[in-house]
């Protein structure tokens, strides 16, 4: 049986911070065995997520943080970042493939998440969101 | 971090300009914003029109890259030239796939595809 570790940190608005944690997280996910595929959707999803969280949603605000805390063992890994922003709401998001938006240049972030995830949800403020992803998930090949 | 710092070898092939990227991770915000400067500079300050993205050495990339590439497309596009992108990795061809931008831009499994009739 594995056991699920517990973590919980808190960054500056500072994307640097923001990748030292997500190599915190793969490299707990790279000692587990999880395969070279998990983690490199894993290691996207979290670049677009902390960086969201730090941009969007702290606009790089030095006074404001972001908390990130994270399980994981060798089934799952459970992400859940939450930053101190206004929020926003996720549908308001365009998609990023319609016809007019295809050659825009930014909104692709929430889709590359959702992708490569088994769950990707936002609380209704939209500072919060969730990531997991399961060894187990049957979306994995597509 | 130099501003200055090459983050693209350039080669040149007839004429056709072959820009490799250096890093294997295209994630962070300062570097995305040398690399798109420095790719906008090939169209904009050296006028080239023919020219090729090697992805070789990238294992990672963000969409604030691929914002960059859409941008560099339209630029190219703008000077009636040819950009194609090539030797891109499984994974990153997934990201580009999911995002639809696979129809965006022109991609080939090789350098030797891409220079094909450029």
């Amino acid at each position: 049986m594995s056991s699920t570790e517990e973590f919980d940190v808190t960054i500056p608005s500072d994307t640097a911070k923001g990748r030292e944690v997500q190599e915190q997280i793969v490299g707990g996910m790279e000692s587990r065995g999880y395969s070279p595929r998990d983690v490199f959707g894993v290691r996207l999803a979290l670049e677009e997520a902390l960086v969201n969280a730090i941009k969007h949603g702290n606009k790089m605000d030095p006074d404001k943080v972001v908390n990130v805390k994270w399980e994981i063992d060798e089934e799952h890994v459970r992400v859940v970042i939450e930053d101190q922003g206004d929020g926003f709401l996720v549908k308001d998001v365009p998609d990023p493939t319609d016809e007019e938006n295809l050659d825009k240049p930014g909104g692709r972030g929430i889709m590359l998440m959702r992708s490569f995830m088994s769950v990707v949800e936002y609380n209704e403020s939209g500072n919060r969101l969730t990531l997991e992803k399961r060894t187990d998930d049957p979306d994995d090949d597509d | 971090m130099s501003a200055g710092h090459r983050r693209l070898d350039i080669e040149e092939s007839g004429d056709v300009t072959i820009a490799k990227f250096v890093d294997k991770k295209i994630l962070d915000e300062g570097n995305i914003q040398i690399i798109g400067n420095q790719l906008f500079s090939l169209v904009e300050d050296d006028a080239r029109t023919k020219i090729i993205l090697d992805f070789s050495n990238v294992e990672y990339l963000s969409s604030a890259a691929l914002g960059k590439l859409i941008t560099m497309d339209k630029k190219v596009k703008a000077a009636k030239g040819k950009l194609r992108l090539c030797t891109v990795r499984p994974d990153i061809y997934e990201v580009f796939a999911i995002t639809k931008l696979n129809k965006l831009f022109d991609m080939r499994d090789n350098l030797e595809q891409a220079l094909e009739g450029m």
